[in-house]
Parts: structure tokens; C-alpha cells; sequence
């Protein structure tokens, strides 16, 4: 079947526009809501106001959430260990960018 | 198709036992994964790693795979027998990511791969040029995206012109909705996600929102200081290179990096050039310059 060639507009960089509930996240990253609220209780993930009724998430927490879920799944890790290398994983790109800029 | 060592690529011996085998994976992973790794082939040794594996940890698919391979090395043509695949328990889907081998699909039969996930929605990862964040604009991609086709799981690729929003950056995300596949149960269409990297680009390299350009100047530029043209994605401008500048020097030029919010900055990082002593002219200006300057760069060293 020869390829057709579809036109779509995206309405901008989903990390800037997109405010995820809970369940977006789950449905997104297909796994569980109980899940995602883990992340969030061992620090993976960031609630936008901890105060309000519902979490809401920024854009980003889904690269974040895919990340970890990827590291659970793929390297059979809990999620403190999840959490400790995510959190490493920052620290080293931190040096790195700090040894690229001659800091 | 070529035949797989599969106890090669883990790194144990044939008759390793499971927890071995399980070691060795897990060892294996971590240096491989992509999320974590800064190997160049990390993406394909990690496919390889876990295919290896869902072979290797099912006492079933590695009788299969042991009985099969007796006669072949790594990297010889493979040709299974035609009576292949009867009898084994091959389904499940292993730790790994979605996509196989030929050589296993071969083996345990596409089916056993990675098996569909009951969301609609899609990932998928594109190397864009840089161009299109600096300036917006159309870009074709062609997507590998898993579809069930008469009970079977089949890739298709999807020609897909997207609008790139200007000023996006490696490592985010633009969101089609309704794009994703459609679902088995009620037709709805997902969405589908993808995030985007870029490619090498001839001048400019990104990190983050920052670009860095490398700008040879001459020697007398460096020393005395001169006023240079520098190309920027915005355009060529005049650039002050200041006196006393060294090789490595970094100009910073405020907000012409990656036109995000806020916008990036473009560093500009000095490399010295020296004109080649190629003809007697010139040999007799660098002796003339060698005479005029003594100069040892090398005290330092305490030679």
C-alpha cells in the first residue's frame, strides 16, 4: 500500500502548553493511576500545587514519568531506585554541562 | 538472515545457569540502557541485550534456540528448517523493548513480540534539524507505528507533515492529538507524542537552549583585537573580538540561541588558525615574527 502523506498542525511544545492530571499520565504511560501517584511520593514527580483537590503536572512530568517507568520496567528497579538514579542522572548532567561551560 | 549468538551477546557460556544468565543481563542493561548509557551503539546493544535475554531466561525458547543452533556460528546465514516452531511455548512478551530480530521473529514468530498495549496512544522520537526550531515550519517524518492488522501486529509507515513549533527544544514533545492509533474497542484515535532530538548541524551544536559556533581567528585578530563577521541564525553580524582574546575564549551573544522562552544564547568559541608557512614569503614572516617576539609557551611545563 503506497504511503500517503498526511498534513497535521501540533498546537506547540507540549512541555509548555499541557497541564496532565493523574489520570492523563496513567493513560498516557499506560500503567496504573496508583502508579503515578507513587512516582509522586518517592519525589519523581513534581505536583504543580500540592494544595489543590486534584494534581495537576506540567508538560514535562510526562518525559519524567516515561523515563522512570522505562528504568522500572527495563533495568527490574524498584522505584527508590528509580528515584536515586534519576536523580544522579541530573547531578552528572549538571557536571557535565558545568565542565562544557568552563565554569 | 543471520544467525544470533545469543550466549554471546550476554557473555556467558552455554551451559551457564539461569542466574547467570540473569546477572549477566541485568550487568548488561544498566550499561546499556539508552536513558542511561553515553555508548554510541547503546540503543541496538540494549535490543540485542534484551532479545538475547527472552531467549536465554525461558527454559523453553533456550531449549529451542540450543537445539536449533548446534550447527551455527554468529554471523552465518541462517535458514530455519521448515518444519519450525511446533511444539515450543513461544508467546509473552520479554523485558525488552517492542521490536525483534529478524533472526528471533523467525524463531518464535512475530506474534511473540512485544505485544500490543491496550492504549491508543503512540510514542515516537525524531531527529529534526535545527532549522526547523530556529525558524518553525513543515517537516515530513515517515513513522514505523505498530498496527493489528487481521489479528496480527504489523509495522506500517506513516508519512506525517507536521508543523514544528519554533523554539522547541531536544528532549520535548509535540502532542497530535487524535493522531495515535484507533482503538479496537470504540474507533476513538489516540494521541501521538513525539519528541524530538536533532541532528549534527554543519555550524551550530545545542545544548539545551544555548547554541555554540566555533570561530577561527588569526593570530593578530586574537592579540590585538578586530572586529569579525559571524554568522548567527539570525544573520551575519560584526562581532568585537577584544584584545588579549586566547584560543577557547567564549563570547557570549545574549539571546541569539534557540528562539524558546526564554530565548538561548549563542557562544562563540574562539579558535586560533595560523596561516600556513606554505611559500618563502611567508616562511620569512613568521622568522621575522620569531625574531621580533621571542616567546617560550612552554615554561610552564619547566622545559
Amino acid at each position: 500500500m503506497p504511503n500517503s502523506e498526511e498534513s497535521v498542525s501540533s498546537p506547540g511544545i507540549f512541555e509548555e502548553y499541557a497541564i496532565l492530571s493523574v489520570r492523563d499520565l496513567s493513560r498516557i504511560c499506560a500503567v496504573d493511576e496508583h502508579h503515578i501517584v507513587e512516582l509522586v511520593h518517592e519525589g519523581v514527580l513534581r505536583v504543580l500545587d500540592a494544595d489543590t483537590a486534584e494534581w495537576r503536572f506540567t508538560g514535562d512530568a510526562l518525559r519524567r514519568a516515561r523515563l522512570a517507568l522505562r528504568l522500572e520496567r527495563e533495568l527490574e528497579i524498584n522505584l527508590a531506585g528509580v528515584a536515586l538514579a534519576l536523580q544522579l542522572m541530573e547531578e552528572i548532567e549538571q557536571l557535565r554541562r558545568r565542565v562544557r561551560h568552563g565554569l | 538472515m543471520e544467525y544470533k549468538d545469543y550466549y554471546k551477546v550476554m557473555g556467558v557460556a552455554r551451559d551457564a545457569t539461569e542466574a547467570q544468565i540473569k546477572q549477566a543481563y541485568r550487568k548488561l542493561a544498566r550499561k546499556y540502557h539508552p536513558d542511561v548509557s553515553k555508548e554510541k551503539d547503546a540503543e541496538a546493544r540494549f535490543k540485542d541485550v534484551g532479545e538475547a535475554y527472552e531467549v536465554l531466561r525461558s527454559p523453553e525458547k533456550r531449549a529451542a534456540y540450543d537445539q536449533l543452533g548446534r550447527d551455527y556460528a554468529a554471523g552465518q546465514e541462517f535458514r530455519p528448517p521448515p518444519d519450525w516452531g511446533a511444539g515450543f511455548e513461544t508467546g509473552g512478551a520479554g523485558p525488552g523493548r517492542s521490536s525483534h530480530s529478524d533472526f528471533f521473529d523467525s524463531l518464535f514468530g512475530a506474534a511473540a513480540r512485544g505485544a500490543a498495549r491496550d492504549t491508543e496512544d503512540h510514542h515516537a522520537k525524531v531527529m529534526l534539524d535545527l532549522e526547523a526550531t530556529l525558524n518553525g515550519g513543515s517537516r515530513t517524518f515517515t513513522l514505523r507505528v505498530p498496527e493489528i492488522e487481521a489479528g496480527h501486529l504489523v509495522l506500517k509507515e506513516r508519512v506525517l507533515n507536521v508543523k514544528v513549533p519554533r523554539g522547541i527544544l531536544a528532549g520535548q514533545t509535540i502532542r497530535l492529538s487524535g493522531q495515535g492509533a484507533r482503538s479496537p474497542a470504540d474507533g476513538t484515535a489516540g494521541d501521538l507524542y513525539i519528541e524530538v532530538d536533532f541532528q549534527p548541524h554543519a555550524l551550530y551544536k545545542a545544548d539545551g537552549r544555548d547554541l555554540y559556533l566555533e570561530l577561527p581567528v588569526t593570530p593578530w585578530e586574537a592579540a590585538l583585537g578586530a572586529t569579525v563577521k559571524t554568522p548567527t541564525p539570525g544573520g551575519t553580524v560584526d562581532l568585537k573580538i577584544p584584545p588579549g582574546s586566547r584560543a577557547g575564549a567564549r563570547l557570549r551573544l545574549k539571546g541569539r540561541g534557540i528562539p524558546a522562552s526564554p530565548p538561548g544564547d549563542l557562544y562563540v568559541v574562539l579558535q586560533l588558525a595560523l596561516p600556513p608557512a606554505a611559500d618563502d614569503k611567508a616562511k620569512a614572516a613568521y622568522q621575522a615574527f620569531a625574531a621580533a617576539l621571542p616567546f617560550n609557551p612552554r615554561t610552564q611545563l619547566g622545559v
